[in-house]
């Protein structure tokens, strides 16, 4: 009966979100207030409807419903509780079932906190909405119907796929949708300025929040996804440059380049029509990602199970969606106004490099994701596009993004004065430079680029912190007047100086733990020792251990340094009867130096019997790729709670009235 | 310049569009592996009998006389799917009439003789590759591996992993079907 429900409330949803889809972009056409305010109320109810059907879905998994497919194929009654809840988003269809979810939410979200927006605006914004619901709506009604009930009931389940049975990776996809999908307002912001013709400093305002908190949510979750990665894959490693992997990161870094955008174009009323491509293309490439993802396009290890019919049906709605507002756009964006005038060296000059050297590097990894398709096309040669491509590629455009990001933030707007920027950075490149001769000192053998790249992490560190001390003129005034002046700087300027901070912390991380790490991968059989960046490893054998749905062989090393007990280190390997799978769970010692990473897999064959493969590593600062990544999602949170964003939004055509204080 | 950069980003979506219209293929599976063996000779191997089993060993001139398609099975008795898929390649054996060949890849003698005992043994011969020297020379990644050698001795398919689901048997049933027509 629940089952029924969810389905009746998905087929109602789909209804609302028609008539939403079309009546207030109706309205706004004909200036009519009533179809317009109609929107609200729509949103509100998709929204609500969605839930029921999310909720039901969800009561399946927990009373484990064998009737229902969907919960046959992905939970088992044995299941822990949190992974049963977690299995609702763990297939296909309920993923789907998320997905929309979160748009409706996003789109109610819109209709009844943005009270400020023009109506007319919001009419069309909330329609253009409507459409990406209509669209996934249909699609999981027609090909990938969550809630198809199954007769014979079977006994029990086939249990979700153990890999993913980890509270990292429950929590991964609904922050990754968060990201994505909040991508689709700013589409639709995008799309309705479109169609209204008009795209101004009040506009680029409303769409700002919800830009950051996709952004927030997508940084979590790629953040989350490469740790759960790092500990359950056994590799060690927590980025693979994987197509699924590659997806997720393209909308985060056009995301980046638009949040930054976004900013130019409110400030300074420039950018326009560059802006408003940001956010088409950003979501677009969401989208796109939802399409490789669950079409089987590309071969990778993560996948949902592969429908050609699926990958049609998506494939349809991608040409409608982002050939349709890419169409509009090159109708509409010529006739957009340049906007202000600016300096090649300033804040908009800056932030001008910052977009490029941003679209440059989506556009390599997009090209490095897509190129083993294009290939087969149109030789039919197999390849695929590994690391040496991404890190060869994408690293040298990065480098001298992080530098200009150093010094972006001192620049002023219009037209910036660089020797004086330079005066008050010179302490900033002293240090860097000796903290490039230290490094240098320290790994003469190191690769000349993870060199390089350790100090200009150290320069934007220091960059960022320098604009932040100056900003409260710390140790020029009082210490009570800069602890008043920092209240009084806007929260976005903070949560800028902790996300920039942030990204040299992930940089010390991903060059440390990339660059110098040690690794041994061997055969170890009890007593085997093993001597690794310092520390003394014995191997003492294994154990066996019965948890809820596994059995796992727990391998126990005694970890020693210099002749003294540093830590046992007991990483598992489990068998999931019923998946007929089995996962590996790393045992970690973490320190803020590095991590000391094992992980075991069992004899390799009966020639081996008792030999265990040992993967053993020591990473050296890699726990910082996380800590910056929080930093990184701090500072969008800040950001987010910045007055400006809080309190009334400009009328149109005054926007410059309530500029906020402190040179921004 | 300018017009033409407006609609650039619609142009890059549209080929992209074309060529994931392309990957959707049902036919085209992204991780299949070629075999640069795919097209060439059976590899100078020369294997003996698993001691214990008796019958024939398997070599090179095992292949190519003509008579059909052969289906060459790489397996071991301490891999897991090898087990699950002995069974659907005793059926296979039984309704279909063709020949069968294995390879049994790094073994113990006993212990292959045991599994064989244990589940029956449906391979015409069987050559026992304790070193993995053939292994390497039919250029395997794992096992369990099967291949299809057509009449002339030529490698014409092959199939990594157990074949255990419908679709992986209706692949190696067509693969056989077609070594067989070009028999003639």
């Amino acid at each position: 009966m629940i089952p029924e429900i969810g389905q009746f409330a998905l087929t109602l949803a789909l209804m609302t979100a028609v008539v939403q889809g079309i009546l207030p972009i109706w309205g706004a056409a004909r200036n009519n207030a009533v179809w317009m305010r109609s929107a609200t109320p729509t949103a509100a109810l998709q929204c609500i409807l969605i839930a029921i059907a999310f909720g039901a879905l969800m009561r399946s998994f927990v009373v484990s419903d064998f009737t229902v497919v969907n919960v046959v194929e992905n939970s088992h009654s044995l299941k822990p509780m949190l992974f049963k809840v977690a299995g609702t988003w763990g297939s296909h269809e309920g993923s789907l079932l998320l997905w929309t979810l979160i748009l409706a939410v996003f789109g109610a979200a819109v209709a009844l906190l943005g009270q400020n927006i023009p109506t007319s605006l919001k009419a069309r914004t909330l329609s253009v909405q409507a459409w990406i619901s209509t669209g996934f709506l249909s699609f999981m009604l027609f090909t990938s119907n969550p809630f198809d009930r199954i007769f014979p009931a079977p006994l029990d389940g086939n249990d979700l796929n153990p890999l993913l049975q980890d509270v990292g990776l429950a929590m991964h996809p609904p922050l990754l949708y968060i990201g994505y999908v909040g991508f689709s307002i700013v589409f639709s912001f995008a799309v309705a300025a479109l169609i209204e013709g008009r795209v101004d400093p009040a506009w680029a305002r409303w769409v700002r929040p919800w830009t950051l908190a996709a952004w927030v949510a997508l940084t979590g979750g790629i953040a989350l996804g490469s740790w759960w990665a790092y500990y359950e894959l056994g590799w060690g490693g927590w980025w693979f440059w994987d197509p699924v992997e590659n997806v997720s990161f393209m909308p985060w870094l056009l995301g980046t380049a638009l949040l930054h955008s976004a900013v130019v174009t409110e400030k300074r009323g420039a950018f326009k029509s560059w802006t408003i491509l940001l956010a088409i293309l950003t979501f677009s490439l969401s989208l796109l990602g939802t399409f490789i993802v669950r079409s089987g396009l590309l071969t990778s290890v993560h996948a949902f199970a592969v429908d050609p019919e699926r990958g049609a049906y998506i494939l349809g709605l991608l040409v409608l969606s982002i050939g349709g507002s890419l169409t509009l756009y090159a109708i509409r964006a010529p006739k957009m106004d340049p906007g202000g005038l600016f300096a090649p060296v300033s804040r908009e000059g800056g932030l001008l490099i910052n977009n490029l050297l941003l679209a440059l590097a989506t556009a390599t990894v997009l090209f490095g994701t897509l190129y083993p398709l294009f290939l087969e096309a149109i030789t039919g040669d197999k390849i695929s596009v590994g690391p040496p491509f991404f890190n060869a590629s994408f690293i040298p455009i990065m480098l001298p993004l992080v530098i200009v990001m150093g010094v972006g933030p001192f620049l002023s707007w219009k037209r910036a004065d660089l020797p004086g920027v330079f005066d008050r950075l010179k302490w900033v490149i002293f240090i860097t430079l000796i903290s490039l001769l230290v490094v240098w000192y320290m790994q003469t053998k190191g690769p000349a680029l993870a060199v390089l790249a350790m100090a200009i992490a150290v320069w934007l560190l220091l960059a960022t912190l320098r604009e932040w001390s100056l900003r409260i003129k710390l140790g020029q005034v009082s210490f009570s007047e800069s602890r008043d002046r920092l209240r009084r700087v806007p929260r976005s300027s903070h949560g800028m100086t902790l996300a920039h901070a942030g990204l040299a912390v992930c940089i010390f991380g991903f060059v440390g733990s990339s660059a110098w790490k040690s690794e041994e991968v061997l055969f170890v059989e009890p007593g085997t020792q093993i001597e690794i960046a310092g520390f003394d490893v014995t191997f003492e054998g294994t154990e066996r251990v019965q948890g809820p749905n596994y059995v796992a062989a727990v391998g126990v090393l005694r970890v020693m340094r210099n002749g003294r007990d540093v830590t046992v280190l007991r990483p598992e390997r489990r068998t999931y009867p019923v998946a007929q799978s089995q996962t590996t769970e790393a045992a970690i010692r973490s320190t803020p130096a590095g991590d000391l990473y094992a992980s075991i897999t069992e004899p390799a064959n009966e020639d081996a019997t008792g030999k265990w493969t040992l993967r053993i590593l020591y990473e050296p600062l890699v726990g910082l790729v996380w800590l910056g990544s929080l930093m990184l999602v701090l500072g969008g949170l800040t950001s987010l709670t910045d007055r400006r964003l809080r309190v009334g939004s400009p009328k149109r055509k005054t926007p410059v009235a309530t500029a906020p204080i402190a040179g921004e | 310049m300018k017009r033409f950069l407006i609609f650039l980003p619609l142009c890059v979506a549209i080929v992209i569009g074309l060529a994931g219209w392309w990957g959707l293929n049902p036919d085209r599976d992204p991780n299949s592996i070629p075999s640069a063996l795919i097209g060439q000779p059976v590899p100078d191997f020369d294997l003996p009998a698993i001691e214990g089993i008796g019958g024939l060993g398997l070599s090179t001139q095992d292949f190519g006389d003509g008579s059909g398609p052969i289906l060459v099975n790489v397996f071991a008795s301490w891999c897991v799917p090898c087990r699950a898929e002995h069974a659907v390649l005793t059926r296979m054996v039984r309704e279909d009439n063709l020949a069968l060949v294995g390879i049994n890849y790094k073994d113990k003698p006993e212990a292959a003789t045991a599994w064989l005992t244990e589940l029956g043994n449906p391979y015409d011969r069987i050559g026992s590759d304790e070193t993995g020297r053939a292994g390497v020379e039919w250029g395997i990644s794992g096992v369990p591996e099967t291949f299809v050698v057509d009449a002339n001795g030529i490698i014409v398919f092959r199939f990594v992993g157990p074949i255990t689901s419908d679709a992986a048997l209706a692949t190696l049933r067509k693969a056989l079907a077609q070594a067989g027509a070009d028999k003639s």
